[in-house]
């Protein structure tokens, strides 16, 4: 099992900061298109050529890395802090 | 060598920048120099045409946990970069009103150059790398602030490669 979460503007189109599901999903992109497959909100928000940026156990990753299980993954916007 | 004392918090509470400073110099005989930053809610936006008064506040986001331990590893490397006594960064979470400080950069060192550098050095980095998020509301509603692509520019002029507000 994973854990998914979403922050700011995609937690609000998600309507849920986060879930627990499982996944063969070997990298964090195959994740995302893995959800973008489920369409609705998540292609809504997940969609290739939106600006989405990816964290695995609460450190930013690119979407080449490894999913691993038990893994924390979260998808936000750019962020805009300071 | 840093110091054992509390390096980032992240608070709804307000901040003293004063006795932030004093409690990063207390007693240490060989800090020359001490740099703050401070930065605040403004009332309207760089990149909009529109009056003043237009944001009537902001509530910033953040993910508890990652924002903490992103903003220590940026701490590290600023230490690993310039030879800097101690830091310490305050960053505000919750609903704040113009004209509310937001964040807090502190930097102690021998000499002026290498606190002014790692107080640019750290802003730069938590601009893009550090997992906050500003939601502006205004007489129109409230909407998300976008990324600026000038500061992913302000942190490759460090050798740091970010594409934050890239596609």
């Amino acid at each position: 099992m994973i854990t998914v979460r979403y922050f700011a503007s995609i937690r609000e189109t998600m309507g849920r900061g986060q879930e627990v599901f499982g996944s063969t999903a070997p990298t964090l992109g195959a994740l995302r298109d893995e959800l973008i497959a489920r369409g609705g909100a998540y292609a809504e928000c997940l969609a290739r050529g939106q600006a989405v940026r990816l964290a695995l156990n609460q450190v930013m990753a690119d979407e080449s890395v490894a999913l691993v299980d038990g893994a924390e993954v979260a998808f936000f916007p750019p962020v805009t802090g300071g | 060598m840093i110091k054992k004392q509390t390096r980032v918090s992240i608070q709804t509470a307000d901040f003293d920048v004063t006795t932030e400073i004093a409690a990063l110099r207390a007693n240490d005989h060989r800090v020359g120099a001490v740099c703050s930053f401070v930065g605040t809610v403004r009332d309207r936006n760089r990149d909009d045409n529109v009056a003043p008064g237009s944001i009537q506040s902001m509530e910033l986001e953040h993910y508890p946990g990652m924002t903490e331990q992103a903003i220590e590893a940026m701490i590290d490397a600023a230490q690993r970069r310039f030879d800097i006594f101690g830091a310490r960064i305050i960053h505000r979470v919750g609903v704040l009103q113009p004209p509310d400080q937001i964040v807090l950069v502190v930097v102690s060192s021998a000499h002026r150059g290498e606190s002014f550098q790692a107080c640019e050095f750290l802003m730069d980095y938590l601009k893009t790398q550090a997992p906050f998020w500003k939601k502006e509301q205004t007489p129109d509603g409230a909407h998300w602030v976008d990324a600026r692509v000038s500061d992913d520019a302000a942190l490759a002029k460090w050798g740091i490669v970010a594409s934050n507000a890239g596609p």
